[in-house]
């Protein structure tokens, strides 16, 4: 067993855990926050997406105990209290999800794309996505609320 | 994934001790994690190099030496090497997906020798030197076979260095899904003559194709490779591309390297 300490949120975490405790399974099961999904158990999808220490990562491969005092933030820590993140808005406005299964990965993926590129065009959407993964939308209203997100989020 | 037991080492000769006594290195993890999902890996000990300060990139005049923990998106955004080797700033910009990039290390990517993966082309094609804890190993001593290398039982890769060149090119034929090489080829003008380095394909790996290098050397156009033939017997043949189309691919992308150059 491990201890963990890290701060999810923006709130200070902490619990024993086996060591091969994934970081999504930390989030999900320990902390019982599932907003974070894992589609794959090959790395690929993305559905699993976090910022830690604010850049984004596929919380199923990494280790819990890796990310021991680093700032883990999940979909669940973007909003303002009851106003969406920009980013959550315009996945929202532009019809950016069906099932919803890829959406918080894809938010969490767009954002840190945004915040390196405030003005990204949809091939720098498209290439900076890649890592997400959706089965529903065919992508085109993603690269919209993307476009849109962006524009929210000041660039 | 089977169950393991996770420590932090503090430096390399910490981390080379605990593999001596059975550990296995954990960098980046995203090759390493997969597997252990898979159950394919059972490391009874997984000894994270994280803190053993082995990122960063330095310029050593006529070369680079990147550590091993450096990840993929620290090399595809250095000023440094996209100034003195923009080829390979490039590679790095193109493996996987940015997520991968934000943990992927050269050091594990280049001991694992994926017969797929991107950055042995660059160490082969650009003929750079595998740092260890114990010795400085030349590219082409250092890939042995798919997933082989030169590698000691207990040896760890400290750090990569490149000769600095501006002429060179990497270009990959991604598989679709995974975004690995289906084939990749690195070329590159280097003081010993042009080197031609082709991953994704050969079934012992990473190889340098000397029919390429040769013609390359006689006239370095894309045209000069027209002539050239490459073995399908040795390519890999495989539910993404039979051994007759990866031969046929390696050509093409070759000279679509050499036209990027
Ligand atoms: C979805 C996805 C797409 C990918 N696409 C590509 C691609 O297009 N091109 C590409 O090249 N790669 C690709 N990769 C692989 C990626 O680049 C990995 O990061 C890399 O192969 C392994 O590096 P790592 O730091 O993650 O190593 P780890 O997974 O931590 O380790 C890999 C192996 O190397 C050993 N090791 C690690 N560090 C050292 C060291 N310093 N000395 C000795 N042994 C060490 C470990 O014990 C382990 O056996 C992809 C991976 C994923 C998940
Ligand atoms: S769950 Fe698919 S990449 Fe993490
Ligand atoms: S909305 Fe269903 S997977 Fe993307």
């Amino acid at each position: 067993m491990t201890m963990v300490n890290l701060t999810l949120n923006g709130k200070q975490v902490s619990a024993d855990v086996p060591d091969n405790t994934l970081l999504v399974t930390f989030i999900r099961e320990t902390m019982g926050l599932t907003g974070t999904h894992v589609g794959c158990d090959t790395s690929q999808c993305g559905a699993c997406v976090v910022h830690v220490d604010g850049e984004s990562l596929k919380s199923c491969t990494m280790l819990a105990a890796g990310a021991e005092g680093a700032s883990v933030t999940t979909i669940e820590g973007i909003a303002d209290g009851d106003s969406l993140h920009p980013m959550q808005q315009a996945f929202h406005e532009n019809h950016g999800l069906q099932c919803g299964f890829c959406t918080p990965g894809m938010v969490m993926s767009a954002i840190e794309l945004v915040q390196d590129n405030p003005n990204p065009s949809e091939t720098e959407i498209r290439e900076g996505l890649e890592g997400n993964i959706c089965r529903c939308t065919g992508y085109h209203n993603i690269v919209k609320s993307v476009q849109a997100g962006a524009k929210m989020m000041g660039g | 994934m089977h169950h393991t037991t996770y420590m932090k080492a503090g430096n390399t000769d910490d981390a080379v001790a605990r593999m001596a006594d059975g550990g296995q290195l954990l960098a980046g993890g995203m090759t390493l994690i997969p597997t252990m999902k898979q159950r394919l890996a059972n490391p009874e000990t997984l000894v994270d190099l994280a803190g053993c300060g082995l990122a960063g990139i330095e310029d050593q005049g006529d070369s680079i030496r990147i550590g091993a923990m450096t990840r993929h998106a620290d090399v595809a955004g250095s000023d440094l090497v996209r100034g003195a080797i923009p080829a390979l700033a490039a590679l790095a910009g193109g493996i996987g997906d940015r997520q991968v990039r934000n943990r992927g290390t050269i050091g594990g990517s280049v001991a694992n020798n994926d017969p797929s993966a991107c950055y042995p082309a660059a160490v082969l094609g650009l003929g750079g030197t595998v740092h260890t804890d114990r010795r400085d190993i030349a590219a082409d001593d250092f890939f042995t076979g798919m997933f082989e290398t030169a590698l000691d039982e207990d040896e760890m890769i400290t750090a990569v260095s490149f000769p600095k060149t501006g002429k060179a090119a990497y270009v990959k034929f991604p598989n679709p899904a995974s975004r690995y090489a289906m084939v990749g080829v690195f070329v590159a003008s280097a003081v010993d003559g042009t080197r031609v380095a082709v991953t994704g394909a050969g079934s012992d790996g990473v190889f340098r194709h000397a029919g390429m290098e040769a013609a390359l050397d006689a006239g370095f156009s894309a045209g000069s490779l027209d002539g050239i033939t490459v073995d399908a017997d040795e390519m890999i043949s495989d539910i993404h591309a039979s051994g007759d189309y990866r031969a046929h691919l390696v050509r093409e992308i070759a000279k679509r390297a050499v036209a990027a150059c």
